[in-house]
């Protein structure tokens, strides 16, 4: 019995059939002449340098999290501009409403310092930030050491 | 029987999706862009510029191959997918051109470095004449593979 989610089903395996076909027919039809050059990473003629696994800075993702974030806001905008003239004051004070919840993500993420780009380095407590250290004076002849105990 | 129509489908298939791997030299490459552009719409001949040899079918060499640049040429032209086509456009890449004899940094003719199909001559060719130069290509194209009669 053919529920309305086995469409979707149907669908999909189409789609597999679709996908699998165009390769495996390009596959058995197309020439196959590969070499060291043809192999190589396309690097618009240029010998490439280095491997193309490069490691990306971890602010990105804050940064592109938070563009995305406003991007939608904007997508928002527009729909809203549309209708705003017939929705009068009520759609004026929703989105006010909704920006100034923004907002206060924003001043959030200002104040916590994710947008800048070069961080101060992190805090991290050492022994001697916690625990009490004493200087003791020993003395070893006519010289005085000092160490850390 | 057979084998040859599938080779007529596949040359037919061939020769009427020639993209063109976007690929500049010179001023020849001014002609190049305005055959591309809509006025001579190179795009009606299934020529489309791509921007990666992995997805293009033909080079067109156009304008000045200097030494530098000659192999970077070949890298591009052994990075194409096969099967793969040369154009060589203009004098300068047919031949060295005008820098035939004192160029000191000039390629006399890109088929130095790889094989031509077509040449199109010309200081620079005009759009017109490199239109001809891809019918041209086309032709040699649907005739791939197949016996040649030979007239004696």
């Amino acid at each position: 019995m053919l529920t309305e989610f086995s469409h979707v089903f149907a669908f999909v395996i189409l789609a597999i059939i679709f996908i699998a076909g165009g390769l495996v027919t390009s596959k058995l039809l197309r020439p196959k002449n590969p070499n060291k050059l043809k192999l190589a990473s396309y690097e618009c003629g240029e010998d490439a340098i280095g491997g193309s696994w490069v490691k990306f800075n971890i602010r990105y993702y804050v940064v592109a999290l938070i563009f995305i974030l406003f991007d939608v806001e904007i997508l928002f905008l527009f729909p809203w501009a549309l209708v705003f003239k017939p929705m009068g004051w009520l759609a004026v004070a929703e989105m006010f409403t909704f920006i100034g919840i923004l907002v206060v993500g924003y001043i959030y993420v200002w104040a916590k310092g994710d947008l800048d780009w070069a961080r101060p380095k992190p805090f991290v407590a050492r022994l001697q930030d916690v625990v009490q250290v004493n200087t003791l004076k020993v003395t070893v002849g006519s010289e005085e050491l000092e160490s850390v105990g | 029987m057979l084998v040859t129509s599938v080779d007529t489908l596949f040359n037919w298939a061939r020769l009427s999706s020639l993209w063109q791997m976007s690929f500049g030299l010179a001023c020849c490459a001014i002609e190049m862009m305005s055959t591309a552009a809509s006025h001579y719409d190179m795009m009606r001949f299934g020529v489309i510029p791509r921007p990666s040899p992995r997805q293009s079918d033909v080079i067109i060499i156009s304008g000045t191959v200097t030494l530098k640049m000659a192999t970077r040429i070949k890298m591009l032209y052994e990075q194409m997918a096969d099967p793969k086509y040369v154009i060589s456009m203009g004098n300068c890449s047919n031949c060295g051109g005008p820098y035939w004899e004192y160029g000191y940094h000039v390629l006399r003719g890109v088929d130095r470095i790889i094989p031509v199909d077509v040449y199109v001559p010309g200081c620079p060719p005009r759009p017109e004449a490199l239109l001809e130069g891809l019918m041209r290509l086309q032709e040699k194209v649907r005739e791939q593979g197949k016996a040649v009669d030979l007239e004696v």
